[in-house]
């Protein structure tokens, strides 16, 4: 057992009292039976290629930001309401009875059709919508299907740092080996630190590539730092995709999510990309609504149909309902994009206003934050505050996540230790840094303004 | 494979080291082209390099001759686009693991179906409404809290793995804990696969009882195992007209012998799709004794759990001495509450297990639907206040599904098809062998076992959609079991009586 399912196990026996001794006497019952019979803990070991992929950052925070009295500004979900018009189509779609059973495997074909309407104006091309698209459970499936569909044992998949937690382990599971480098920040004295100022060096990124790479996954805009990808930085890898042959896995997911001055823009769109790129985007993260889990997957049909091949021998279909809504929802927008009422131009303008907030806030405390261009995380550099974490036990944890786990109980404040976005070799690259969530109501930001104001008042 | 690249090389349009893969195939373009030519042309390989160095001595003519082979290959794809494609991607693209599996049987009937004006008795759905309790707890579910429009609970929304471990927990005899002990997953199927990834590695064998869902043997495959296969045999009982699903039995020494120090697991589908079997506590005996013996992990598909006919009971396997420890027991939402869409299903076992699917779920989908599990934690909540009583609806559901299987077995036997009465499931399969004895030439591919080509004559020429049961059993032995066809009965009584009306029409044309 890794060292952090032993800890989820001790955290488990340490909620509730009563539970506590039937889990230990499961625990000691299962050790006797596995002394007698030596045979049947050999059988019921995990297969091989999820060995050392256990542990879960997400499953850690978000047990511990569970407590009521916490202001969570952890994990990525908004507790604001999605638009009222994706709720009512959703409440009219549930009244349709032949909505409550299976539709086509690889997207409904009302939302396959939307889907291919909207990306076809964002690609200035012909999508066609069953051998280009295909609908999955969440961006998270996507690049899953992505991964176990075109990954192969010894591939080579470079991954930027900080990277969204699960690219790391996906790539483990289907047999590659991550390559990773890292985002480095230009120095910046004097004038506000942004996202835009953390780049990949062209040198070291060439350098990373060789015969055995299958593939890179970019992120833009990118989860956790918010960095929106320029047209120069996404040519320079553009360019080393197509010098090397090399596939490139688009995650877009906030893709809606730019603020002023800068654009969102497809890597898939630039010459001789098309036919190399697989682009995944979220319908969590576009209307709001990460709890229906869908996600789709735009890409030339070579290589779509393989990402098929593991959607039909997976999980088949995804939810009906969910995608009929979905369909309407996009509909909607569709037909108003340069209005700027449609969501995906209303949505950034709400948020660039809470994440100016952020900044202010963090600013007055003393953590340093990073202005992000896109997403809606915030990350900010936590150690010029210096606190006081000797009480904290496991010092063998990177120190942002002794400081969040201290901020947590200490201020009621919770965030994700972006160490947990890097891999091993990396974490104490990025240790210093926290990142905290906006898509937030004003009355959760006020809240977090409550505690870091008293949290001022206390150091002076 | 012969090497022409050399003369080809000179050549500047020519680009003799790209290749594209088609279906795990892989060769090289210059090579493929030869090759379709040598067919066309039979020429023998010697004479055939000659002849296209001659042939290609134009760059022009090059490109057009590479231009029809593709043609040849992949007919109606934009032609200038799918070029660009191939020829800039040089790897092979995808992964060895979807080797020998891409092949999709339910394409073709389903587009078939379509096209046709047929009665659709072929995919496993109903075609009529939920019960009102499961739709309104779904308008609840979206029309409550709004945070349940955001991710819930990784491993399972926490009132639905509740109600799942209370409610199971009474059925198995076994104390499940919510948290522990169940998983919630994308439907079934998804627990299918979770459950394949997290135990099957390389070189481990699964044994398989034929015939079988279909997505058992990929799912082995994607895997790395190796599947074992050993078939239900009918041993007819003379004083029956119609076979039974009962019928069809495991040859114990047979089964016996499956077993090696390589297997990991077993899967067992009890209600059985497509024969619609139901295995009996002392069949039930018989595998458990196996699996402990040989210290196998049996995977339990128990998604037809509730539909059993005739007084039949189900009994789950996990629930026998010495199996729950060793068995993953899945369960799905869309069976349970004629809910297919909602892709919602779960796996219930012991921690030992369950946590290496965890593992799987939190690196392939991490979170499933909310609403959707909300709704099911409150469907199973009422049903858990009427259960074993009159209202309860798998009471009345099961009762009401028998009546349809029976009109439909009465309505099949008018044309001189024979169907296996099922005793369980959303299916029975009928022997169509003297259609085969009366026109055993029906138009297919070469090697299209009958069954495959008289449900497409089938849908054309009597429109009535069925499935060929060879679908659902492994390549070597589909030959032996090519003579049965699958009908769905969980079916509205419009599309029943349409039936009707088509086998009226059908004894009609026999009779004349």
């Amino acid at each position: 057992m890794t060292q952090s399912m032993f800890l989820a196990q001790r955290r488990l026996c340490s909620v509730g009292g009563s539970r506590t001794k039937y889990l230990k006497t499961i625990y000691s019952s299962k050790i006797s039976r596995f002394s007698t019979s030596p045979k049947m803990s050999l059988k019921f070991k995990n297969a091989k290629r999820i060995e050392g992929l256990d542990s879960n950052v997400w499953i850690e925070f978000t047990k511990l930001a569970a407590d009521p009295s916490v202001v969570n500004l952890g994990q990525g979900l908004p507790d604001i309401s999605p638009p009222l018009y994706v709720k009512e189509e959703l409440s009219k779609i549930a009244a349709i009875d032949s909505l409550n059973q299976y539709t086509r495997g690889f997207g409904h074909p009302s939302l396959v059709k939307a889907l291919s309407c909207l990306y076809g104006k964002l690609y200035q091309k012909q999508i066609d919508p069953n051998k280009e698209i295909l609908v999955t459970v969440g961006a998270y499936g996507s690049l899953f299907n992505a991964i176990q569909g075109l990954i192969d044992e010894g591939d080579e998949v470079i991954i930027i740092v900080p990277f969204y937690d699960c690219y790391e382990p996906m790539v483990r599971m289907a047999g590659g080996t991550p390559v990773f480098i890292s985002l480095r920040s230009k120095p910046v004295d004097g004038k506000k630190w942004s996202s835009s100022d953390w780049t990949l060096d062209p040198e070291e990124l060439a350098s990373k590539f060789n015969s055995k790479t299958k593939a890179i996954i970019l992120n833009t805009p990118h989860n956790p730092m918010g960095k929106v990808y320029t047209k120069e930085e996404l040519q320079v890898i553009a360019d080393l995709c197509i010098k090397y042959d090399t596939l490139c896995i688009s995650d877009e997911v906030y893709e809606w999510l730019v603020y002023t001055g800068n654009k969102h823009l497809k890597i898939a769109t630039f010459p001789g990309m098309w036919e190399r790129t697989i682009t995944i985007g979220s319908a969590g993260k576009t209307f709001s609504v990460t709890g229906w889990k869908l996600g789709w997957t735009v890409g030339p049909n070579h290589l779509i149909k393989h990402l098929q091949t593991v959607q039909q021998n997976s999980i088949y279909t995804c939810a009906t309902p969910l995608q009929e809504a979905l369909a309407q929802a996009f509909w909607i927008d569709i037909k108003r994009m340069d209005d700027p009422e449609c969501y995906f131009n209303s949505l950034p303008k709400e948020l660039e206003v809470k994440r100016d907030r952020m900044v202010h806030l963090l600013d007055s405390v003393g953590l340093k934050p990073i202005i992000p261009d896109g997403g809606y995380f915030i990350i900010a550099d936590v150690s010029l505050l210096d606190a006081d974490l000797s009480d904290m036990k496991h010092n063998n944890e990177p120190y942002d996540y002794k400081f969040v786990k201290w901020m947590t109980k200490n201020k009621k404040l919770s965030a994700i230790p972006v160490s947990a976005f890097c891999n091993t070799e990396t974490k104490l690259q990025f240790e210093k840094f926290v990142r905290f969530c906006f898509i937030k109501k004003d009355s959760t930001l006020d809240a977090a303004e409550e505690i870091i104001k008293a949290w001022n008042r206390q150091k002076s | 494979m012969w090497d022409t690249a050399s003369s080809l090389d000179s050549f500047p349009n020519a680009h003799p080291t790209y290749s594209f893969q088609d279906s795990g195939t892989s060769f090289e373009f210059t090579t493929g082209v030869l090759l379709c030519f040598s067919r066309t042309l039979n020429f023998g390989s010697h004479q055939c390099s000659m002849a296209l160095g001659g042939m290609f001595r134009n760059a022009a003519a090059t490109y057009l001759h590479l231009v029809g082979s593709l043609q040849r290959k992949k007919a109606g794809a934009s032609l200038t686009r799918y070029l660009h494609q191939t020829l800039t991607m040089r790897k092979r693209l995808q992964a060895r693991r979807l080797d020998r599996i891409d092949h999709n049987p339910w394409v073709v009937f389903t587009k078939l179906a379509s096209e046709c004006d047929a009665v659709n008795l072929g995919q496993g759905f109903p075609d009529f409404p939920p019960p009102d309790f499961a739709v309104e707890a779904f308008q609840q579910a979206i029309s409550g809290d709004f945070m349940l429009n955001q991710y819930t609970r990784a491993f399972g929304y926490p009132p639905l793995t509740k109600i799942l471990a209370s409610f199971f927990g009474k059925l198995l005899g076994q104390e499940i804990d919510p948290f522990e002990n169940v998983l919630v997953t994308v439907g079934a199927y998804g627990a299918l696969f979770t459950a394949f990834q997290a135990l099957v590695d390389e070189g481990d064998e699964v044994i398989i009882i034929e015939p079988s869902f279909d997505c058992y043997e990929p799912m082995t495959l994607m895997a790395g195992g190796r599947p074992v296969f050993v078939s239900l045999k009918l041993t007819p009982t003379k004083d029956r007209e119609l076979d039974s699903s009962s019928d069809w039995q495991l040859d114990p020494t047979e089964l016996a012998s499956k077993f090696t120090s390589r297997t990991k697991a077993l899967i067992l589908n009890t209600p059985n799709n497509p024969l619609g079997k139901v295995f009996s506590k002392a069949e039930l005996e018989l595998v458990a004794s196996l699996c402990q013996q040989h210290d196998v992990v049996c995977i339990s598909d128990e998604v037809y759990q509730w539909l059993v006919y005739d007084g039949c009971q189900h009994i789950s396997i996990a629930s026998l001495p010495g199996m729950w420890e060793r068995t993953l027991t899945i369960g799905s939402a869309g069976k349970t509450f004629s809910v297919t869409g909602w892709k919602v299903g779960w796996v219930l076992g012991p921690n030992s297990l369950m946590k290496h699917l965890r593992t799987v779920h939190q690196n392939s989908i991490f979170h499933c639907p909310t609403q959707s599990q909300a709704a099911v934690a409150q469907s199973f909540q009422r049903e858990q206040l009427h259960f074993g009583q009159p209202s309860s609806y798998f009471v009345q559901f099961p009762q009401a599904v028998q009546r349809k299987r029976d009109h439909m077995i009465r309505s099949l036997q008018s044309v001189g098809l024979r169907p296996v009465i099922s005793q369980g499931s959303y299916f029975l399969i009928t022997d169509i062998s003297d259609f085969k004895r009366r026109m055993p030439d029906l138009p297919g591919a070469v090697d299209e076992p009958y069954d495959s080509r008289f449900v497409k004559w089938m849908i054309k020429n009597k429109g009535l959609v069925a499935i060929p049961v060879s679908v659902f059993y492994s390549q070597s032995h589909q030959k032996h079991f090519d003579h049965y066809i699958r009908f769905c009965f969980v079916k509205d009584e419009s599309t029943l009586q349409a039936m009707d009306k088509k086998l009226q029409e059908w004894k009609d044309e026999l009779g004349a």
